[in-house]
């Protein structure tokens, strides 16, 4: 029985800094290393000194893996890795690790030299950070040390989003980080094969929510912004610049083609550029129809978005752009809108999820007059729009994971605690696995049943399998042998070697057993009775009636005698030896139900 | 079989397989030593090889049941080897040799049949999946020869649909399939409650469970089969387009849904607000399931995959399923118009067949329409027409939904003129289709004014044109339309109707006597007498015989005008016709090169008439080329005659060389390939043979005796005379007969600028041509490129630029390279479409009955060498192209 540890200090029922601890078999891995982007104070990052109280987190950990490169699963790698400390590896794909840095800089910027916070990491902190991470390709087999190996599956969600496999002896855990089981324009579906593992920990979002056709949804965005710009309208579509804003720009770009428009689209410059370079170049993790036709033409190769200037926005006519950040809190986003905001020709279309607090939250929820910074009262008449372009999976992709994988128990982490609920009935109802959300700081302790791997000896195992019938995938086979344990290794030799290794000698082990029966007749008619009655149960068996009065099944022996009290009792001597055992307990079960009582 | 290397004797096992392969040889003499060889052998994979060879064997022994028998127990002797290749052959096996006859075998051999299956089914759990899939092919198999599965083996069957292995799931899943087709109405418990449903609703809900495979390979599979499973309850189909949405465990209404509402409450343009797809009512949270509930939304992730091989799958299954179901052909009508903004191309084209082929049973919305007609700006060619197609056959709700139509596709034609054809016959369609829908927009089309008269609009220009082709096929059905047209409208309806006769209808125009006399509306009752006459001008020729020979030339000749006439008149009976007048011109030809009058004049006169004769011979054999490979549609029957005329001209041929030749050496030659014709006819024709009493053929064939051993002067002589004497054989008509055609679109040949290149390098021309009637186009079409040198060059297009656009029609749209050394000035070169023909694939085709013709077609790959001559069958088109010389 061994034990799979579970502590989130982030991502337990929360949406927000996403990390877990697992310790499986010894080892301590680290999944993601996220932030909470809601707190400005130290509240933002999991709390470390946890972890080790006072260690030294290197010592500790085993390695880090970042599963994709959102904020809320790696931003507080490098205060990790830097102020608090550890040189370990730390694991994460190939895009993952080129756009990481960009956005971990691009996010420093902002909080230090925009709001002017000290007690932050440096860039050369995000460098040196950089340089201890270890790339991994999709269904690769790392070996972190000689124990753990880990394996990265595609997850769709963003570029370079992997699911990771942990696997220490036969001992295994899933996570999944983000994911995605419908593949959108640019990505594909995420997929795991039946790998059966202890534990699969799953994101659940979405936990109560099945999704509409996503093509309805795109053709309602197109529609949308379609009719907008037809009207001379101006469309502000607030994104985070990595994700679902490339998604956005391709059903754009590809419909402002075959549509043949002539309006403007923009996106705010900056790292978008960079990052879109990096799509460009991460052709393999895109989705078939984008690897298909790179040749002919790159599809991240905007031709109808330009980048975007501030003095655009108060360009006339028509216009689309995309705009940082996606819940309108902050930045370009919000100074479009304030500048658009007035005119009910507009359009905002929030392509997402908005945190409670946010501007992008409050006007999705129907208010119409803001309070801005500065008392100022900001009246919205442009028109605004939902639309969930979310790249998790629903409800249903989550199941349909799980009915994939396999796993014997699953964790579900990075969602609404009441939602979860609601799944976790759901699964255990369906899978009949047990399931698990455990609370921020929770620990979760998960029993397994591992399996030991034993060295045999090729004789003995063809000795064995040649016995009975034939292996069958399915159902566990008996073997005889002897197990050694010796010099930390399990060894099952033939019984005969082991006593030669050992140096011991034979001891030949028999069993006898009495067995009373009421029988009045004499000693050789019971003989007899009891040979007949044998002979016609054990018809595999020889079945032999010695002279001497007793009675052999294979190597059995059955004497009867008369009891010395009792004439009318005779007593049945049974004796085996240890290697009959299965035999021999048999027969006495048998024969203590007694003769039957018509004898032919 | 006694060395010692396994390898050696691998090979020979192979080998003997080979060999029994062969045809001619006998392969039960092995059969004994391979299955002793079976009983000694250690190594598993001569094993394995001498099984197959067994195989082989009991292949070749269809008729020989006991040997089978005898096989299948030796394969069932081996089931227990330790080496999964060795299984995976026996099953195979039996798969393919364990008996299925149940009526004809006795009781121990049903017996046994059972067996089969039980054995088979024991390896389902095998723990080799390659055995796995093995046992599931084997049953498959049995299933193929006609053996009855039983039902038991579904729960097993739906257990290895949870296997590790994807092709046994795939193989799992093929054969729930089947099973579930055999056993559609038996009923299966739910294993979760005490409910029971039928076995195909379980196995469809099964399938459709499949379609969320982690493999794509199996998710093709399901999704292709899933069409196919036409008995499912109609409850359970419709799942198939419901997620059952939910946000926050309530049941939310799907966009479509939503979208129906708006529609009909008519606040289309509204916009919505975060909350609006708000969840409606509460649902017990216990009742949603989401995922065993199976069929539940399962094409809506088939359309939805990532690999367009499976959403082009569930593309075809909707097609066929909406076919046989109307109400669900409304529903999935959402997600088909959603399928044309798929980003893969094949999709879109594909699912816009779908939508035609079940256009019959649905109306689309406005706003579907509008989405559909957005895709008319497609850049693809093959998109935009397989669109106006699907126009052709759709019904249009509201008259706005027409105007719509009509605006798009003038759209379509500025930016793509070439599309002119086929946007003008789609709005024929589509105009005659909504006769009172388009009524009310006449006024508006044609831009009439109550009071003023309006400039007349050019008559040549394509928008024009097509507006016309809608509002005068409209009038068609409805007779008050024409009072709103003004007078330059009747103008250019008489002008219409004469240039573009097939787009523009006749038209009863009131005022227009004329027009309506000449134009009767209906054409039904004129088939039936024209048929009639064919018949009868038939008739009257084949009752000839007692006619002198001038009045049956003259007879002849009047048949044929008339016959050419009416496969003018009547396009139904064209083929037909042509048909007959080709083979009476032939007859004609043939009478007349044996006028006896001209054999009996003196020698110096042979010039005139051998050159008569020679010629007749040579058009002759022309003509039956065509016959027999123009037209399709053509019996056995007919291919007979067309030979024996075939072997009348030779045999003409024939006479004409000894005429005329002096030296009897090539006449040897000649005979004795004229006699090895014969002799192939009679062979490929025997069955045809008796019909022919009193032919030339049937002359002949007595005759043959005295042929074979005389001099090739006495053959000539006997070839003249029973050519003369021989009666003329009556052409049945087949029901069916098409004449293959063809119509090259593009070029045009009216260009006067030249198409300029450097000499030596090649430039590209478009060909765009219609094909009608043509069978297997690939194989036999050819582009011919004839220069002004006589030079000509042969293209053989690839078989990806033909298209199938409808039945018996092909388009083919290709590129030939032109190449020239360089020329003083520009030249016209001739570009025509040529059909290839191969008499020997004739000689298949005759000996093969008519149904399998194609396959044996495929049989043999169309090699170059194949082709024995071609036939043109196109106008040709003159291409203006000057080759520069190259500059230094």
């Amino acid at each position: 029985v061994s034990l799979v540890l579970c502590w989130c200090p982030g991502a337990g029922q929360d949406v927000g800094r996403s990390c877990i601890l697992v310790s499986i078999a010894g080892k301590n891995v680290m999944l993601d290393c996220g932030m909470h982007m809601g707190y400005n104070d130290d509240r933002r990052f999991p709390d470390f000194s946890y972890i080790t109280q006072n260690g030294r987190l290197t010592d500790f950990l085993d390695c880090v893996i970042i599963s994709h490169f959102h904020l809320d699963h790696r931003g507080a790698l490098p205060y990790f890795s830097e102020m608090v400390g550890y040189d370990g590896p730390i694991y994460m794909t190939h895009p993952t690790k080129a756009i990481c840095p960009i956005l971990l800089e691009d996010y420093r910027k902002i909080t230090v030299d925009k709001k002017g916070e000290t007690n932050f990491f440096t860039s050369q902190m995000i460098k040196d950070c950089m340089k201890k991470v270890v790339a991994v390709h999709l269904h690769q087999t790392v070996q972190v040390d000689e124990e753990l190996e880990i394996k990265a599956y595609y997850a769709g969600h963003v570029l370079g989003a992997a699911m990771f496999q942990i696997k220490v002896g036969c001992e295994s855990v899933v996570y999944t980080g983000d994911y995605n089981m419908t593949p959108d324009r640019h990505l594909g579906a995420a997929w795991i094969d039946k790998c059966r593992p202890d534990l699969l920990i799953s994101e659940s979002t979405y936990a109560t929510t099945i999704r509409d056709s996503k093509r309805c949804r795109e053709r309602d965005f197109l529609k949308k912004v379609h009719e907008t710009v037809e009207r001379g309208g101006k469309v502000l579509i607030p994104v985070f610049a990595l994700g679902r804003a490339q998604e956005l720009c391709i059903l754009l770009e590809t419909f402002w083609e075959r549509m043949n428009l002539k309006a403007p689209i923009y996106f705010s410059t900056g790292l978008t550029e960079k990052a879109n370079h990096y799509y460009k170049l991460f052709i393999t993790w895109t989705n078939q129809k984008i690897r298909k036709t790179f040749v002919q033409r790159n599809m991240f190769e905007f031709k109808h978005i330009k980048a975007f200037d501030r003095a655009f926005a108060d360009n006339p006519g028509p216009m689309v752009v995309f705009a940082t950040p996606g819940m309108l809190h902050a930045g370009q986003s919000l100074q479009i809108f304030r500048k658009w905001a007035g005119n009910e020709k507009n359009m905002v279309i929030m392509p997402g999820y908005c945190v409670q607090g946010t501007v992008g939250h409050k006007i999705l929820s129907g208010q119409r007059k803001l309070e801005m910074e500065g008392r100022q009262i900001l009246e919205v008449k442009m028109q605004v729009e939902y639309m969930s372009f979310s790249a998790h999976a629903d409800a249903k992709g989550i199941m349909q994971l799980i009915r994939q994988a396999e796993p014997r128990n699953v964790l579900l982490v990075h969602g609404e605690a009441k939602k979860m609920e609601f799944l976790k009935q759901k699964i255990e109802q369906e899978f009949h696995v047990s399931c698990y959300m455990p609370a921020n700081g929770e620990t979760t302790t998960i029993l397994t049943n591992p399996c030991i791997p034993v060295d045999i000896s090729l004789g003995l195992l063809k000795r064995e399998t040649a016995i009975g019938p034939l292996p069958d995938a399915k159902k566990p086979k008996l073997m005889h042998g002897t197990l050694l344990m010796k010099d930390n290794s399990f060894r099952l030799v033939s019984p005969e070697q082991a006593l030669k290794e050992l140096g011991l000698a034979e001891h030949q082990l028999r069993f006898t057993c009495r067995v009373h029966i009421q029988d009045p007749r004499k000693e050789h008619e019971t003989v007899l009775r009891v040979y007949n009655h044998l002979k016609g149960i054990l018809k595999d068996y020889s079945v032999q009636h010695l002279p001497d009065g007793s009675i052999t099944v294979e190597s059995i022996l059955i004497q009867a005698t008369a009891h010395s009290e009792d004439q009318g009792t005779k007593v049945l001597l049974v004796s085996w030896t240890y290697q009959d055992e299965e035999l021999g307990s048999y027969l006495t079960s048998l024969l203590k139900k007694g003769l039957p009582q018509s004898t032919p | 079989f006694q060395e010692n290397d396994a390898s050696v004797r691998l090979k020979i096992a192979s080998l003997l397989g080979l060999l029994s392969k062969t045809a001619g040889f006998s392969p039960d003499c092995i059969m004994d030593d391979a299955i002793n060889t079976l009983q000694n052998e250690k190594s598993h994979q001569v094993l394995a090889q001498l099984l197959d060879t067994l195989l082989v064997i009991g292949t070749k022994l269809p008729e020989n049941p006991s040997v089978r028998m005898r096989l299948v127990e030796v394969a069932c002797k081996h089931l227990t080897d330790s080496s999964h290749g060795v299984r995976n052959k026996c099953l195979q096996l039996i798969g393919c040799l364990g008996p299925v006859e149940k009526g004809v075998a006795k009781e121990a051999e049903s017996q046994a049949a059972k067996d089969v299956q039980k054995i088979i089914g024991d390896h389902f759990n095998d723990q080799d999946p390659r055995v796995r899939t093995a046992a599931i092919k084997a049953m498959l198999q049995l299933h193929e020869r006609g053996l009855k599965l039983q039902q038991a083996i579904y729960s097993q069957a739906c257990k290895l649909l949870a296997d590790d292995y994807e092709q046994v799931r795939s193989a799992a899943v093929q054969l729930i399939w089947v099973l579930s087709q055999l056993y559609p109405e038996s009923i299966v418990p739910i294993p979760s409650s005490n409910e029971e449903i039928r076995l195909v609703d379980d196995a469809f809900g099964k399938i459709c469970h499949m379609v969320s495979d982690g493999s794509w390979v199996v998710r093709v599979q399901a999704a292709k089969l899933l069409g196919s499973m036409q008995q499912v309850s109609s409850h359970f189909l419709e799942q198939t387009l419901d997620k059952k949405l939910m946000t926050d465990l309530r049941r939310k209404r799907t966009a479509h849904e939503r979208a129906k509402e708006l529609y009909s409450s008519g606040e289309f343009s509204s916009g919505r607000k975060w909350g609006d797809d708000a969840p409606k009512e509460e649902i017990d949270t216990g009742a949603v399931n989401l995922i065993e509930s199976g069929a539940c939304g399962a094409f809506v992730h088939g359309l939805e995959d990532e690999m367009y091989e499976v959403r082009i799958a569930a593309v075809e299954a909707l097609c066929m399923l909406a076919q046989s179901s109307p109400s669900f052909a409304e529903k999935c009508l959402d997600f088909l118009v959603d399928m044309f903004n798929d980003e893969i191309e094949e999709v879109r084209l594909q699912s816009i067949h779908t939508m035609r082929k079940i256009s019959n049973n649905i109306t689309l919305r406005e706003d579907q329409l509008d989405t559909v007609l957005a895709v008319l700006e497609d850049s693809s060619r093959d998109i935009r027409e397989a669109l106006h197609e699907l126009l052709c056959c759709t019904n249009v709700s509201t008259k706005e939904g027409i105007h719509l139509a009509l605006v798009e596709l003038l759209k379509n034609l500025t930016k793509y003129p070439t599309d002119r054809e086929s946007i003008w016959k789609c709005l024929k369609f589509l105009g005659s289709r909504h006769p009172t829908l388009v009524l009310p927009l006449v006024p508006e089309l044609l831009s009439t004014h109550p009071f003023f008269d309006t400039p007349e609009p050019d008559m040549d220009d394509p928008a024009y044109i097509a507006v016309l082709v809608l509002i005068f096929n409209a009038a068609k059905s409805c007779p008050t339309m024409p009072a709103l047209f003004s007078d330059h409208t009747f103008r250019h309806y008489a002008y219409l109707r004469d240039s573009l006769s097939h787009l523009v209808p006749p038209l009863r125009l009131p005022g227009r006597k004329l027009m309506s006399s000449a134009v009767s509306p209906s054409i039904t009752p004129h088939e039936d007498p024209s048929q009639q006459f064919l018949h009868q001008s038939l008739e009257r020729v084949y009752n000839f015989q007692h006619l002198d020979p001038q009045g049956i030339q003259e007879l002849l000749e009047f048949t044929i005008r008339d016959l050419q006439r009416l496969g003018e008149l009547q396009s139904e009976l064209a083929g037909m016709a042509d048909f007959t007048a080709t083979y009476l011109q032939c007859q004609l030809l043939l009478i007349k090169a044996l006028q006896e009058k001209l054999w009996n004049v003196a020698a110096p006169l042979y010039l005139k008439q051998n050159a008569l004769a020679s010629a007749a011979a040579k058009q002759i054999l022309e003509e039956t080329y065509k016959m027999e490979f123009m037209y399709s549609g053509v019996e056995s029957r007919q291919v007979v005659i067309i030979h024996h005329m075939r072997l009348q001209a030779k045999a003409l041929q024939l006479i004409v060389t000894a005429r005329t030749t002096r030296g009897v050496e090539p006449l040897f030659g000649m005979c004795e390939k004229f006699l090895q014709e014969v002799d192939s006819f009679q062979r490929c024709f025997i069955s045809e043979l008796p019909h022919m009493q009193g032919s030339f053929v049937d002359k002949l064939l007595d005759l043959m005796p005295r042929l074979v051993t005389s001099k090739p002067s006495e053959v000539v002589k006997i070839l003249q005379t029973t050519l003369r004497q021989s009666t003329f054989l009556h052409l049945p008509l087949p029901e069916q007969l098409h004449r293959a055609t063809a119509n090259i679109i593009e070029p045009t040949g009216e260009s006067d600028n030249p198409l300029r290149f450097t000499s030596g390098l090649v430039v590209a021309l478009d060909v765009d041509a219609t094909l009608e009637h043509v069978q297997d186009p690939q194989g036999t079409v050819k582009v011919q490129v004839l220069y002004p040198d006589g030079q000509a060059q042969l293209i053989h297009p690839k078989p990806a630029d033909f298209r199938n656009p409808g039945p018996g029609r092909h388009r083919l749209i290709t590129q030939v390279y032109l190449s020239h050394t360089a020329w003083t000035e520009p030249c016209q070169i001739e570009v025509r479409l040529l059909l290839a023909y191969n008499s020997n694939r004739s000689k298949a085709s005759t000996r093969i009955p008519k149904s399998t013709w194609s396959e044996s077609l495929e049989a043999l790959p169309p090699s170059e060498n194949g082709i024995e001559g071609t036939i043109p069958f196109s106008k040709p088109v003159k291409v203006y192209i000057m080759p520069k010389p190259a500059r230094r």
